[in-house]
């Protein structure tokens, strides 16, 4: 089993391994760090086994190492994301997400009725429920929920 | 208060809502007062409200500063499509103070950011109106010579209504407790209940009107709007539940005061207006006394 997940996505000598994030949302991990728009090298294996998510993905990213609130980023939609800092082919440290206070210009304001939806304004909101991820837009102040979210 | 604007009721310590109802108690004896003389302030009406805006430049006036502004944005360059940014920059550079009334929710909020003069909301969608929950809350104290633990019972549209739902914050600080009544489909949203319970607040609900305002203090009545209801049917069995009749006030407490942030349409019979109880009027005046007394407090003038 071990050595077929080191088959399915190969292992870095240097860069950041994101592991445990939900299967579903691999792509909005890639789209919130903006892994669609930098050059290095990038694997991901997507629907692995797991037994807290069920269905995981993996992405691992070489040589780039993220900012605490960069990473922090993306906590709304991968709560229990792990990461490995990976120097030469070795874990040198790992670090947990966490779900920040506040967010801004990441997700969309349910609210089609909310200043954000209707001009050029940043969406920001403040976390209201760090467990399910729910967030109170700081201009409308209705509560978007997990459930509804849409990214930027 | 001084500089700061006012987007929402939930920004306002209670000792700044104090400060506000003081002031336009001493408003109140003295109502012309010249203070403003000099200052500008810009009405920026983006929907009609015809009231809340009479209702600021009445205020405007009686301190004897000026008003500009518009009261329709098809006629303005708005409809030119000017973002609000750039209309707020620009009102800015020719006025001391905003008032504003938006349809979008948030808007109020945005402007406060972007305005170099304070902005004063006056209604941004279904979101905040907070000017009207400070003339409740004057029309309260004035009425009952206190705020704290009162009975405050509401009526109609609870679900929608943004003015209840304001009302229910800012009485919530001063350890009120509430009967809500409404049709099934406009309740009041599980969102206040729960905020409620974490206070420890006591509530009750009910769907039937007469019976259940007798130990009131306050009775809040609210338009019923047809459009809220999905089956016409719907609205018609209810529509007639929520009239509140001069009889009905047979037995209600002695201080007992009906409110109503108006227009009605026929939530209140005719035949209350000339009840002591009735006070949705002179709430309408207190609205001039607590706006004169926000802008005085913003412009430093107090
Ligand atoms: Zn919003």
């Amino acid at each position: 089993m071990k050595d077929k997940k080191h088959l399915s996505v190969s292992a870095i000598e240097n860069g950041t391994v994101i592991d445990h994030i939900p299967a579903q949302n691999l792509f909005k991990v890639i789209t919130i760090l903006g892994l669609d728009k930098i050059p290095n090298q990038i694997t991901f294996g997507t629907n692995l086994e797991s037994k807290l998510l069920g269905k995981k993905a993996i992405v691992k990213i070489a040589d780039k190492y993220f900012e605490r609130d960069e990473i922090n980023r993306i906590a709304i939609v991968a709560p229990h994301a792990k990461l490995n800092i990976i120097k030469n082919y070795e874990v040198a440290e790992k670090m947990l997400v966490e779900v920040p206070d506040q967010i801004s210009g990441i997700v969309k304001c349910v609210n089609p009725k909310c200043i954000t939806n209707a001009e050029d304004v940043t969406p920001k909101f403040k976390v209201v429920d760090k467990e399910n991820v729910s967030l109170k837009c700081h201009y409308c102040e209705k509560i978007t929920d997990q459930e509804h979210m849409q990214y930027l | 208060m001084k500089n700061k604007s006012l987007v929402s009721i939930n920004d306002l310590s209670k000792e700044e809502i104090y400060s506000i109802l003081d002031l336009a108690e001493e408003f109140e004896k003295s109502p012309n007062p010249k203070l403003m003389e000099g200052k500008v302030v810009a009405t920026l009406f983006y929907e009609p409200s015809t009231r809340t805006r009479l209702s600021f430049e009445s205020a405007v006036n009686r301190l004897g500063g000026r008003v500009i502004g518009f009261s329709e944005a098809s006629t303005s360059s708005v409809s030119k499509g000017e973002s609000l940014k750039d209309t707020i920059l620009t009102v800015a550079n020719y006025s001391d103070l905003i008032v504003m009334r938006h349809p979008i929710e948030g808007s109020a909020r945005y402007a406060s950011e972007v305005s170099p003069v304070p902005i004063i909301n006056a209604g941004d969608g279904a979101n905040q109106h907070p000017t009207q929950t400070l003339l409740d809350l004057y029309s309260i104290r004035k009425t009952q010579g206190k705020l704290d633990n009162l009975k405050i019972v509401m009526v109609g549209d609870l679900k929608y209504g943004r003015t209840v739902h304001s009302l229910l914050m800012a009485m919530s600080r001063f350890g009120a407790s509430f009967t809500f009544i409404s049709p099934d489909e406009l309740k009041m949203p599980k969102e206040y209940k729960m905020y409620l319970d974490e206070l420890g607040l006591k509530y009750e609900e009910h769907s039937e009107l007469a019976p259940n305002i007798k130990d009131a203090d306050i009775v809040y009545m609210t338009r019923v709007q047809r459009e809220r209801f999905s089956d016409p049917m719907e609205y018609e069995k209810v529509k007639n539940a929520y009239i509140l009749r001069n009889h009905m006030l047979e037995g209600t407490k002695e201080n007992m005061k009906v409110l109503h942030p108006l227009p009605r349409v026929n939530e209140i019979n005719t035949d209350v207006d000339t009840s002591p109880k009735a006070y949705y009027f002179t709430q309408a005046l207190n609205g001039v006394y607590t706006r004169m007394a926000i802008m005085a407090l913003i412009l430093g003038l107090k």
